[in-house]
């Protein structure tokens, strides 16, 4: 079992395992999988506690109810699954600021965090207003060969690189 | 197919969750739940991300179509049009390279320890779909349905049989990470 407690697996490895996953999702669960819908239906549960029952009235509520189903369960099993390889492999550690950001931006958790915050606004706006998001159409739509994946995964990674090499460059050290 | 099991309420948010749990653990051991690897690919510098995705997209490419050939299982192509998926996606681009992780990977990234995902990420994300949500009726009439292509597939839009473009297509994504692997990217 030692594998089990190795702090990294062959990227090959990994994505043949994550696309045999994939096979199991779509025969037991008639759905291949995917992440950011699960916020969606998050941030409408959230709404709910503020705002009560009629915010499942709203147009995009209607097609994602505010409730927990398998994907939402998906979503938490990530975080379980993430604990567990990197508890047995003795990565698991507290971290305010990554290190590739600290040595462009320096390590102070402030501008890091107002960073994540506004690029989850984005990535959470643009992934429901694309349909999906890395893996729903990054790997689970392009498996299918939709049209609209491989167009929505050329422009996460057309925007993904220009947004990097513009902030690195031009604000990093 | 096992349309029995998919009805199934409770026992569909237990597989959801394994699945859930199998997937944090490979991204883990993976490397993607770090912020380091995932800007190391968007500059560029590290190709993780891509040869983990391409590994993916090809065995579920060819493991679904075995899988709809048998009658195991349906494919659901997601609609698209370029006001939605195209406009969107670039937004989502745009937040990638910022936030460093997507809504897969900041969850791996939270159960990995860090607290970036957790405290600014999550918020963002849950925020951000939200806004969505409540921008839905104005964006539907304006801009999503801009230049709709529909739920279309390759082989359909060729009119061909999928294991014609199946077999070239996962042939060619293996020629893409041996060049890549060569390279030493």
């Amino acid at each position: 079992m030692e594998w089990l407690a190795m702090k990294q697996w062959s990227p090959y490895a990994v994505g043949v395992a994550i696309g045999l996953l994939n096979c199991a999702a779509v025969l037991l669960c008639d759905r291949p999988i995917g992440c950011s819908a699960a916020y969606a239906r998050t941030s409408g549960m959230i709404e709910k506690l503020f705002r009560g029952a009629k915010v499942a009235l709203k147009p995009y509520y209607r097609q994602f109810t505010p409730v927990v189903d398998g994907e939402w369960m998906l979503v938490l099993g990530i975080v379980l699954g993430a604990f567990l390889s990197a508890t047995l492999s003795g990565q698991f550690a507290a971290v305010w600021v990554p290190d590739r950001w600290a040595q462009a931006f320096g390590a102070s958790p402030v501008p890091r965090l107002i960073t994540a915050l506004v690029g989850g606004v984005f990535v959470g706006l643009g992934a429901r207003w694309a349909g999906g998001c890395t893996s729903g159409h990054g790997i689970s739509g392009t498996m299918q060969l939709a049209v609209s994946s491989w167009i929505a995964v050329m422009c996460f990674f057309a925007g993904g690189i220009a947004t990097a090499m513009v902030i690195f460059k031009v604000f990093g050290t | 197919m096992l349309k029995s099991l998919h009805a199934r309420r409770g026992v569909q948010l237990g597989i959801g969750l394994l699945i859930g749990i199998a997937f944090g653990f490979l991204m883990q051991k993976g490397g993607v739940t770090r912020y380091d690897v995932i800007l190391g690919q968007l500059l560029l510098k590290d190709f993780t991300v891509v040869k983990i995705m391409l590994s993916a997209v090809i065995t579920s490419m060819i493991g679904v179509h075995l899988l709809t050939s048998l009658g195991l299982a349906e494919l659901h192509p997601k609609p698209g049009s370029l006001g939605g998926t195209a406009i969107g996606g670039l937004i989502f681009g745009v937040g990638f390279a910022l936030l460093g992780y997507c809504p897969g990977t900041l969850a791996g990234a939270v159960g990995n320890g860090f607290l970036d995902a957790l405290v600014g990420g999550l918020a963002g994300i849950v925020i951000g779909a939200g806004l969505f949500a409540s921008l839905y009726p104005v964006l539907q009439r304006t801009v999503l349905h801009k230049a709709d292509f529909g739920d279309v597939t390759l082989p359909r839009l060729l009119n061909v049989n999928p294991w014609v473009l199946v077999v070239p297509i996962a042939a060619g994504l293996v020629l893409l990470l041996v060049v890549i692997e060569r390279a030493g990217l």
